[in-house]
């Protein structure tokens, strides 16, 4: 393999990527985790994953784009309401991760 | 599941990495295309395989790896790549605060090895176990690095054979989202939580809409949970 062509300023960037990616998943677990929280904070915590979850999902299912806009018509939200009944039905993390991609592949070969 | 001793302790190593496992492939699953396409895209970007896997192993999170990618191809400067990289990936901060509840007797060195591993998918499927009460460090750094295997022989693999792979097949890009839809459902244990995610959701929305980048994320979450923690307490009083 030839090494050579690495290029220093790549090797660079993805050192600094590595690290100011690592402190913000380090720095919290390292100072929370050994104290008593206050009982706001372990309930406000607590709502964090339901907030994060929908924050990451439903832009991905209603908008499209580079700059985003809002798109009502695409296979990724139609496939989302089976794939949401699926789940809570089942409960099934990964018959809903198979079912989803299944019905998206469909959807996708009809459109 | 309610013994007085903690149940993890009754396993042993091999049932760790089983149950870790178990939990892991959902992720892998969704991985693997997405690894494949950012190893293509890099690779196009003009990466030499050893730098995807090095980014990969370094970094370690997936949107802002493709960001970063595409900004060395245009010839952006290394500070403003970096600087967006922490931008991007500041959410993070949001899921180890909520995962640290849960790692109270953890040892400072294993700590440092599980932040490692906090990405999107990881810490949604080790906060729903975490929760029951039934999981513990030692099968969530199996997922974490499990996740972590998949990520990068995927990237190095798409680096170097991905356009052999025809895009969109078996809906496999659809991966990620089927999971996240399936996370969230487990994350609504009660009305409050579904007041929540549905404050985060619009919010999140309007928000993607006008602010460029993917900051929406991190303020739509801490908008929605004060929100609904001020609620709560008000109607508690």
């Amino acid at each position: 393999m030839d090494v050579t062509i690495i290029h220093q300023k790549v090797v660079w960037v993805i050192l600094g990527m590595g690290l100011v990616t690592y402190v913000p998943r380090w720095f919290p677990l390292v100072l929370l985790s050994r104290r008593n929280l206050p009982q706001w904070l372990v309930e406000w915590l607590d709502l964090i994953p339901a907030a994060i979850l929908s924050a990451l999902l439903v832009p991905e299912l209603v908008t499209s784009g580079m700059t985003r806009h809002i798109s009502l018509w695409q296979p990724e939200l139609w496939v989302a309401l089976p794939t949401f009944i699926f789940a809570l039905k089942t409960k099934s993390l990964g018959g809903t991760v198979v079912i989803g991609m299944a019905l998206f592949w469909l959807a996708q070969s009809i459109i | 599941m309610s013994d007085s001793i903690s149940p993890a302790r009754q396993h042993d190593l091999k049932t760790s990495i089983l149950q870790g496992l178990s939990a892991a492939w959902p992720i892998c699953l969704g991985y693997i295309p997405i690894g494949l396409a950012f190893g293509v895209l890099a690779q196009k970007a003009g990466l030499h395989p050893i730098e995807i896997m090095l980014m990969s192993i370094l970094v370690f999170a997936g949107s802002s790896q493709f960001i970063a990618v595409s900004m060395l191809s245009t010839g952006a400067g290394a500070v403003s790549i970096i600087i967006t990289t922490f931008a991007v990936n500041l959410r993070h901060l949001l899921m180890s605060s909520s995962l640290a509840v849960f790692l109270g007797n953890t040892t400072r060195k294993k700590l440092s090895l599980f932040a490692y591993g906090v990405t999107d998918e990881s810490f949604a499927v080790n906060h729903t176990r975490f929760s029951r009460n039934n999981w513990s460090v030692d099968q969530a750094l199996v997922v974490n690095h499990t996740a972590n295997i998949a990520w990068v022989l995927s990237s190095v693999m798409g680096g170097y054979s991905g356009r052999f792979i025809h895009e969109g097949a078996f809906g496999i890009d659809y991966a990620l989202t089927a999971m996240f839809i399936c996370l969230l459902i487990f994350q609504l244990k009660g009305r409050f939580y579904v007041i929540t995610a549905v404050i985060a959701g619009v919010v999140a929305v309007i928000l993607s809409l006008i602010i460029p980048g993917s900051s929406y994320i991190v303020l739509a979450s801490i908008f929605a949970a004060t929100t609904v923690l001020g609620i709560k307490r008000w109607m508690l009083r």
